[in-house]
């Protein structure tokens, strides 16, 4: 235990790289998601086309792999180098994104119809349909996936070290190395991974409620605050398949 | 820039390594498919289902490389890295397909598991004859999911030195300095094999859906 607490410092600085690297995997992947998502909706082929394009490719190349490409390849093939940490959430914001925009399209693609059809009686534009009524109702139904995504993510950030990033793995191996503590070295990357996750995954839960909340679906009462601590399940029941 | 004389040399290591792959894969993918069922219904005892339940929370929070790792430096230099590759990945996945074969199995109309009970079948022919045919065929498609998932999962078993796809790509480059091709390649393998089983998903989706 004193083993641990006295190089905690050490784990919080790899535990903060592991925060960043979800933080900025997170929001290029949303950027993109939603992006192409939307995109993925429209009814003139050429954009879905490309929708399907960067769905198809970026999820079907592992994300350690797209890594090693822009952290080895790029650089010999166009002269100039990613930082590391760039090279790793640029290739992590491309393969969640590319989930989360299928994500995105059978969301919005599952709005009720009748809803599309009530802002074209309205005669409203596609910005004003887009935006205050297919989006709220879609979002309610993305944020079950994107908090299993975002779970994904972070796991995902585990590979960094591979490429040199110093994140949570490569303090618990440098711990080893220099200890030869295997058991314990490592048990506290774990505790921090799972915390984190805990973290996001409460997070999500509050996003989720207050998406509901706003489009008046109102949670069971006597759940109250409490019930976003109920037992987390992270990573299941995938739509569309990770 | 590029060159085709090059790929087509390095093509055949990078294929046979990409054999190695398809092989961890499945072999993986096994071990969950297995382990997965006897953790969901296992899961429905009281007390060793919730230990269960908490190991697989955890197993499913916390990142696979470093579980790659930590078993790996845990296990005995006579094991292979590969072995221990397959073995982790399998117990890994065993912890997302539990989760997708209670959702099956909570997903059995009350009635089948009542009538059951009503005709005294003993609780091997429940499962087996009337719980287990129904629940499973509804989640085909999710446990299919996790196939794709399982194969794009296996190139961080470089970090134990397994020679699949990614760690032959990486021996080739550094051996040569020429990495733009062997990279390339890699990607295009990935894509070579994952749009198809894709592809041949949306398929068998369409196929257990319809029923």
């Amino acid at each position: 235990m004193d083993f641990l607490i006295q190089r905690l410092p050490l784990y919080l600085d790899g535990a903060w790289v592991t925060i960043q690297l979800t933080i900025g995997g997170c929001a290029l992947a949303f950027v993109l998601a939603m992006f192409f998502g939307i995109m993925g909706t429209i009814r003139h082929w050429l954009p879905r086309a490309i929708s399907t394009v960067y769905v198809e490719v970026f999820r079907g190349i592992a994300a350690l792999v797209l890594m090693f490409w822009m952290a080895f390849a790029l650089p010999q093939l166009s002269g100039f180098r990613l930082d590391d940490m760039f090279a790793a959430i640029l290739a992590l914001g491309l393969n969640v994104g590319a989930y989360g925009a299928e994500v995105v399209r059978s969301s919005i693609n599952a709005v009720p119809k009748a809803q599309v059809e009530a802002t074209v009686a309205l005669n409203l534009s596609w910005f004003q349909r887009m935006r205050l009524v297919v989006l709220p109702q879609a979002w309610a139904q993305m944020l079950p996936t994107f908090g299993n995504l975002v779970i994904e993510l972070m796991k995902a950030t585990a590979v960094v070290y591979l490429i040199g990033v110093a994140d949570l793995t490569a303090i618990a191996q440098n711990m080893r190395e220099s200890t030869g503590e295997t058991v314990i070295a490592f048990i506290g990357a774990f505790v921090l991974y799972y915390l984190i996750a805990q973290v996001l995954i409460f997070g999500m839960r509050l996003l989720e409620r207050r998406a509901n909340r706003k489009l008046g679906r109102t949670p069971p009462r006597g759940g109250g605050m409490r019930l976003p601590f109920k037992p987390a399940s992270a990573g299941t029941t995938q739509a569309g398949g990770i | 820039m590029w060159d085709f004389q090059w790929t087509l040399q390095i093509l055949p290591d990078l294929l046979g390594a990409l054999g190695t792959t398809v092989q961890i894969t499945l072999l993986g993918y096994l071990i969950a498919l297995v382990l997965g069922l006897l953790i969901a219904i296992a899961r429905r005892a009281p007390f060793f289902g919730t230990v269960l339940h908490v190991a697989t929370e955890f197993i499913r929070t916390t990142p696979l490389v470093i579980q790659v790792v930590f078993v790996f430096l845990l296990t005995p230099a006579h094991i292979s890295p590969m072995t221990v590759g397959i073995l982790v990945i399998g117990v890994h996945y065993a912890a997302y397909t539990a989760e997708v074969y209670r959702s099956g199995i909570e997903g059995v109309a009350k009635g089948q598991w009542e009538a059951a009970r009503a005709l005294s079948l003993p609780a091997r022919r429940t499962w087996g004859a009337i719980v287990l045919p129904q629940a499973i065929r509804k989640v085909i498609p999710a446990l299919g999911n996790y196939l794709i998932a399982t194969f794009k999962d296996t190139p961080l078993l470089i970090a134990i030195g397994v020679s699949e796809l990614l760690t032959e790509a990486q021996r080739i480059g550094s051996a040569s300095f020429r990495v733009v091709e062997v990279y390339t390649v890699v990607g295009f393998l990935f894509l070579l094999v994952s749009i198809p089983s894709a592809i041949l998903l949306r398929r068998l989706e369409r196929r257990y859906a319809a029923v």
